[in-house]
């Protein structure tokens, strides 16, 4: 049951979007900085695949300049 | 899901928000997130918090690691740590994870008739005390060696100096130390007749200016570079990256300046032209406190078995140092450095502004270079001239990329040449070693032997017929690995190999034993910064695995030693940490007590009435000075810092016409060096899942390669298949391919030159010819 946390950079003028792209996504928790254009987000899935899934998706979410995966716990 | 299972899923997340939150603040300073975000991080549950330092790199940041019920499960910062102050880098905080890797080695393996056999660990230890003892009856006590680390902890490297020069009486020591910074010790030494760096980390809230010299600092020193980004944001100071590939470093960089390789050394004369004749010499520093000398030239490259160098030291004038110094005009050195005469004057007036402070930071690109000596001169030269030294936020600062490269290769000395106080060549260091030892003074030899290279050179031919190597990879670190593998493979040396998990090199063992992992064992490190770091037995390792010192101590005991290695096995560490300190004691090296140690996050030696020397040198700060003045580089007999007079002089292979590629290699933020243990991390391993070839994007063009598509790196030695990447993770300059050497199943070694300094003998691994063919 992968947990993970990742650091994002955005567009700026880009953050409203960025923003509900993020939280239409199942298993998501974000956490957006109120002075830099960075969120972090944490995710939470069953499965190793559904964790690659996510990824994907997130990956297709317009307005995102940079992903950076900080950190990856198993929890099985 | 149970109550517990949710609770221990709730901690992981609130760990991951956390370590996300902290990667955020170090990238960007200031950072703000909700508070209620920030109430809701974990502040440890039941989990018991033990203090010691990060296994993976020679910044050496200090980690907390949460153990329950006798297992790591979590690894934070420490925020008392002067080093990091709570920041880790992102292999710091999946350290622990690799304990727990399906093919960890738990258990001894002996090979008998072709296959590896699980045997007892004291059966193990019998054959190596054995197999060593027969091979030094037969062939004699040179015919033995072992190669160890700078990851082996100080206890560690302390018992195999002891085994090897003390009991046995051979200098057939080295460890790969030798391969990242033995040529920062040749330059300290012939400069200040001192190793280590003399100042601190604490430079980094001083410095105007950060002058990196080919250090990709952003991910081979994350932690240090997020705070010189912090000083960037808040004070503006500022980071010139001089370096021959645009990295993240130079990304972040107010300025970034790429030179040709090889060249630094012209453009560090450069420097110096521009700083005498401008008039920016600080004259009464240099007259006080510093001699000019010039030493041989053409000095080779050392590809020949047994290449023997010796250099020739004579003092020159300042006249003199100022007169060779015309063929470096900017005008002259921009032709073939590919530096702008105006970027050699920026760079000069930096250095030569005397209201402007500044440091210097350099690792493997000056180190690993076959006038690596001559390198490290030349920046203290600069350093030197100005009287830009010894001060917070002034001087040359050569970085380790190895957790105790400093503590245990340095200052316990397990390189063939040194003793824990200097050397083997100094009767008095002998005599001293002999009776803190308690040996005879005659035991221990008065010649080094092997350096890396030759040592692995001699298995080759048949010298050394019995190898134990300790904490360390050399089949994917050594260069040339295509001459070294098949040349351990053979049936005229016995191999033994101790380590965490399988590597290319316990694949060609005779016998495997299987090591503690770092926090499975009490031990300590000493970082760049001259900090010792203690930490205690955190978890028990799995299996029969063994501390490296205690299965050393066992193998001494079996060989007859016992005497002279009296230890017990639960109070080792402090045992051998208590003799130790007895070969530094007094102003210059005094180490920290481990009382001290226990408590704080690491001392920086000279440790003199229970305070550490952050700025050595300096009147001001350390109390080994004693001239009445200033300064005082007591290295030397008589005090003063020597500028030396280093032309410029060729790489030992460049490109042509059959290979017209400069071959560069080199690490990657994920990956520590050989990626044994982070490549079993599975989130470092998807992140940088295996290695790539970077190209310029002309190159690529004109070669019509495409991002991902598989070529072949061919040298006169070997060849290496990999993906190309192009305009990804870095950008060489065009002319040049980089390869990071992490992954075992892409060996960019076997395609790498053994050429070395001639001085510290550490190869070159950033420069060799290459030719790139699509497959
Ligand atoms: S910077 Fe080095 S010492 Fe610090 S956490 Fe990263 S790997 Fe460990």
């Amino acid at each position: 049951m992968p947990i993970k946390s990742y650091v994002l950079h955005y567009e700026e003028s880009k953050r409203e979007e960025l923003v509900k792209g993020l939280q239409k996504l199942q298993g998501c928790e974000i956490i957006p900085a109120q002075n830099h254009a960075v969120i972090v987000l944490v995710t939470e899935t069953e499965t190793e695949e559904l964790d690659n899934k996510l990824y994907h998706k997130l990956l297709e979410i317009k307005g995102l300049k940079h992903v950076s995966l900080v950190s990856g716990f198993d929890t099985k | 899901m149970s109550q517990k299972n949710i609770d221990r899923r709730s901690f992981v997340k609130k760990m991951a928000t956390a370590a996300a939150m902290t990667a955020a603040a170090s990238m960007f300073p200031g950072i703000i997130f909700a508070s209620e975000q920030i109430e809701n991080l974990p502040n440890g549950g039941n989990l018991e918090w033990k203090k010691g330092p990060c296994r993976f790199c020679g910044v050496g940041c200090g980690i907390l690691v949460g153990v329950e019920n006798g297992k790591a499960v979590a690894v934070k910062g420490d925020p008392n740590s002067f080093v990091n102050k709570g920041l880790l880098c992102v292999k710091g905080y999946h350290q622990t994870m690799c304990i727990q890797a399906k093919d960890r080695l738990t258990y001894a393996l002996v090979k008998k008739n072709g296959s590896y056999v699980k045997t007892p660990i004291s059966e193990a230890l019998d054959i190596v005390a054995n197999k060593m003892k027969e091979t030094i009856e037969k062939h004699g006590k040179d015919a033995v060696a072992m190669y160890t680390s700078g990851q082996s902890t100080i206890p560690e490297g302390y018992v195999a100096s002891k085994l090897m020069k003390g009991a046995i009486g051979t200098n057939n020591l080295d460890c790969n130390a030798r391969l990242c910074m033995a040529s920062a010790v040749t330059g300290f030494l012939t400069t200040f007749g001192a190793d280590e760096p003399m100042g601190c980390y604490e430079d980094i809230n001083h410095a105007d200016y950060f002058i990196t010299w080919g250090n990709n600092m952003a991910e081979m020193h994350p932690v240090l570079f997020s705070r010189m980004l912090e000083q960037k944001n808040n004070r503006g100071a500022k980071i010139i990256d001089f370096a021959t590939r645009t990295t993240r470093s130079s990304m972040a960089a107010n300025k970034s300046i790429l030179f040709e390789p090889q060249t630094d050394l012209a453009v560090a004369n450069a420097i110096c032209y521009e700083i005498i004749n401008n008039g920016w010499v600080n004259k009464l520093f240099v007259e006080k406190h510093c001699n000019f000398s010039k030493g041989s030239t053409n000095i080779g490259y050392g590809t020949e078995d047994k290449f023997k160098f010796k250099d020739k030291p004579v003092g020159i004038n300042f006249e003199e140092f100022k007169k060779f110094l015309e063929d470096y005009t900017p005008e002259k050195v921009a032709k073939y450095s590919k530096v702008s005469v105006k970027d050699i004057k920026y760079l000069a007036n930096i250095y030569g502004d005397p209201n402007k402070k500044v440091v210097s930071y350099w690792c493997m690109g000056m180190n690993q270079h076959t006038r690596g000596t001559w390198i490290n001169n030349l920046v203290y030269n600069i350093h030197l001239l100005t009287g830009k030294i010894s001060q917070p936020g002034n001087g040359p600062f050569s970085l380790t990329g190895q957790p105790s490269a400093c503590g245990t290769a340095r200052e316990v000395g397990t390189f063939t040449h040194k003793l824990p106080k200097g050397v083997v060549m100094n009767e008095k260091h002998r005599r001293l070693a002999a009776k803190i030892w308690k040996v005879p003074y005659e035991n221990i030899p008065s010649k080094p032997t092997y350096h890396a290279t030759e040592m692995f050179r001699a298995v080759d031919r048949g010298d050394i017929k019995f190898i134990w190597t300790q904490v360390t990879n050399p089949l994917v670190s050594l260069p040339k690995t295509s001459r070294y593998r098949p040349g351990m493979e053979k049936d005229s040396c016995f191999v033994v190999v101790s380590d965490v998990f399988p590597t290319p090199t316990s694949d060609v063992a005779d016998v495997i034993l299987p090591a503690s992992w770092h926090i499975e064992k009490g031990g300590l490190y000493g970082n760049s910064e001259r900090r010792t770091q203690h930490w205690d037995k955190m978890i028990e390792g799995p299996g029969d695995t063994t501390p490296d010192a205690w299965m050393t101590i066992e193998v001494a005991k079996r060989m007859g030693y016992g005497d002279l290695f009296p230890y017990s096995e639960e109070n080792h560490v402090e045992e051998i940490y208590n003799e130790y300190i007895q070969f530094h004691e007094g102003a210059k090296h005094g180490m920290a007590p481990l009382e001290v140690l226990k408590k704080e996050s690491g001392a920086i030696w000279p440790y003199v009435n229970g305070k550490s020397t952050q700025w050595r040198f300096n009147a001001k700060y350390d109390p080994a000075c004693s001239n009445g003045e200033d300064f005082h580089f007591y290295g030397k007999p008589d005090g003063k810092a020597v500028i030396w007079q280093r032309p410029y002089e060729p790489a030992a292979e460049s490109p042509d016409q059959e290979f017209p590629f400069w071959l560069n290699t080199g690490r990657v933020i994920e990956h520590w060096h050989t990626g044994s243990m982070t490549r079993r991390i599975p989130v470092l391993h998807k992140a940088m899942p295996h290695a790539y070839v970077e190209f310029h994007p002309d190159d690529a063009k004109t070669l019509g390669i495409r991002n991902g598509e598989k070529v072949k790196v061919t040298s006169r030695r070997g060849s290496c298949t990999l993906p190309a990447s192009i305009n990804q993770r870095g950008l060489p300059t065009k002319g040049q391919v980089f390869v990071p050497f992490f992954d075992e199943s892409m060996l960019i070694n076997d395609v790498t030159l053994d050429a070395f300094c001639p001085i510290s003998k550490e190869p070159d691994y950033k420069k060799c010819a290459v030719k790139i063919e699509r497959v």
